[in-house]
């Protein structure tokens, strides 16, 4: 479903992302690990076709996003880091401005938004006005911008950046359901998140992959059973 | 597109900026024209010098104000991202929300018909020559709107697109009006003074008071507006690449 092709960034003389390659298949929900910087935001933007990349490609479900980002991003859903919203506007108003430029409009898009809002527990805040949302509404209110068109493909750059405990459990819950039967990617910097909702993990440190397994996997690869060594010995602790 | 147009054409009016807007152009546009523009002394019915003349002065800083946050505000709240991974293009983006600006003003010209029906009503207008004005000041506003829309490509803060935009507008309307031509004509060649002078909005606006209809004065607001755009997409770009 998802299927990155040595893709690389560069900054000027800085390199940002260094040939990266993996798969994400259907059923498969993949954390996405690696310090501050190291490369992960970027990586997925790429992936979602807002930036290009310097080489490589990525192909979602079987479409190249560097030839066809109009085809390949129908097929994706994209929580961007920071949640962005319109804050002028209403979260149902938000939603039907989302389905509609995905091309759903009138009966498809109603229904589309309500099951957007009930898979997110929006319903009772549907006509609020976004300005006035906490941080974990505004965090749903985005994931249910990406849910709407029922996209094969997941991006969540950190779903769980900045919620409650309860709140991070259910978006994690909800991220393992979903994953049964789309492609999910999603970063994370919270270790018990990949054992908690991921089928696979891949650390990345400065643009490379220093680690890719089943969560059991890599915990056996620390020698500790312990997903935080392994992260502290893989990734480089400071980054210039 | 139109998705796009009706958000942002909705957005101007869920929030107080397009009402601020409005109010501030037709108050000042009228208080020009009874008060500089001697509106009643003069007994000009075409509106020429006591009502469309002062528009320009009013663009050059309402029009940015209005369109500072096209793109500026985009940048900073990230949305262009949701925007950029949208399947569509660029282009419908930047169409969408230029029109969208350009329909607000479009709106408050149209409410100074007040002054159309005074003029009526009190003389005998060339109401021809009037159309020709609406015309002219409403490719005026969308030239310094375009401008706006890219200068605010450029940043995501609004105030300074604001004072950048404002400043542009400021001297497309200051080289070609009368008392710095002058100054130019002492210290410059005649072709020399001529060239500048053809760059200021107003040297193509006027023509238009008069209810001239130049192909050259349609080819240059049109092409301004046309390579700001083509300039903003490939700012955005080159932002994203």
């Amino acid at each position: 479903m998802i299927e990155v092709n040595n893709l690389s960034k560069n900054y000027g003389a800085k390199t940002v992302v260094n040939d990266l390659s993996f798969t994400v298949k259907k059923g498969e929900v993949l954390g996405f690990l690696g310090p501050n910087g190291a490369g992960k935001s970027t990586t997925m933007r790429m992936v979602t076709g807002f930036i290009s990349p310097t080489k490589g490609d990525a192909q979602i479900c079987g479409v190249s996003v560097v030839d066809h980002p109009k085809r390949a991003k129908s097929h994706i859903g994209y929580l961007p880091e920071s949640a962005p919203l319109y804050d002028d506007m209403t979260v149902t108003d938000f939603l039907k401005f989302c389905a509609s430029m995905r091309g759903l409009r009138g009966a498809a898009g109603k229904s589309a938004i309500n099951s957007a809002l009930e898979t997110c527990f929006l319903e009772n805040i549907s006509h609020q006005s976004i300005s006035t949302l906490s941080k974990g509404y505004r965090h749903r209110t985005c994931l249910a911008q990406a849910l709407l068109h029922d996209p094969d493909v997941l991006i969540l750059d950190e779903p769980t950046d900045g919620l409650d405990p309860n709140q991070k459990h259910e978006v994690r819950q909800l991220i393992a359901r979903l994953g049964e039967t789309k492609a999910i990617l999603f970063s994370t910097h919270i270790l018990e998140e990949v054992e908690a909702a991921c089928t696979r993990a891949v650390i990345i440190d400065q643009g490379e992959i220093v680690a890719d397994g089943t969560p059991a996997e890599l915990k056996e690869k620390s020698g500790t059973n312990s997903l935080h060594d392994l992260f502290r010995s893989l990734t480089t602790k400071e980054v210039e | 597109m139109f998705t796009i147009f009706k958000r942002e054409l909705k957005s101007y009016f869920t929030q107080p900026t397009a009402y601020a807007v409005i109010v501030i152009f037709l108050f000042m546009s009228l208080f020009f024209a009874f008060s500089l523009g001697n509106f009643i002394k003069t007994g000009d019915a075409n509106l020429e010098w006591s009502f469309f003349f002062w528009h320009p002065w009013i663009y050059m800083l309402l029009a940015p104000a209005l369109g500072m946050r096209l793109w500026a505000d985009e940048q900073r709240s990230g949305t262009i991202e949701l925007l950029g991974t949208f399947p569509t293009t660029i282009w419908s983006a930047i169409l969408g929300k230029y029109l969208a600006a350009a329909v607000v003003w479009l709106i408050a010209l149209l409410l100074t018909y007040p002054m159309v029906i005074a003029v009526n009503k009190l003389g005998d207008p060339d109401n021809l020559t009037i159309f020709s004005g609406y015309i002219g000041s409403f490719l005026l506003c969308c030239t310094f709107l375009a401008i706006t829309c890219l200068v605010s490509a450029f940043t995501r803060d609004q105030v300074t697109c604001l004072i950048i935009s404002c400043s542009i507008c400021v001297v497309l309307v200051v080289v070609g009006f009368d008392h710095v031509v002058r100054i130019f004509a002492q210290t410059f060649s005649e072709a020399t003074t001529d060239a500048i002078v053809s760059t200021s909005v107003l040297d193509h606006y006027q023509p238009l008071l008069r209810g001239a209809l130049r192909l050259q004065d349609f080819t240059y607001f049109i092409s301004i507006i046309i390579a700001c755009l083509l300039c903003t997409s490939a700012i955005l770009n080159s932002k994203r690449s």
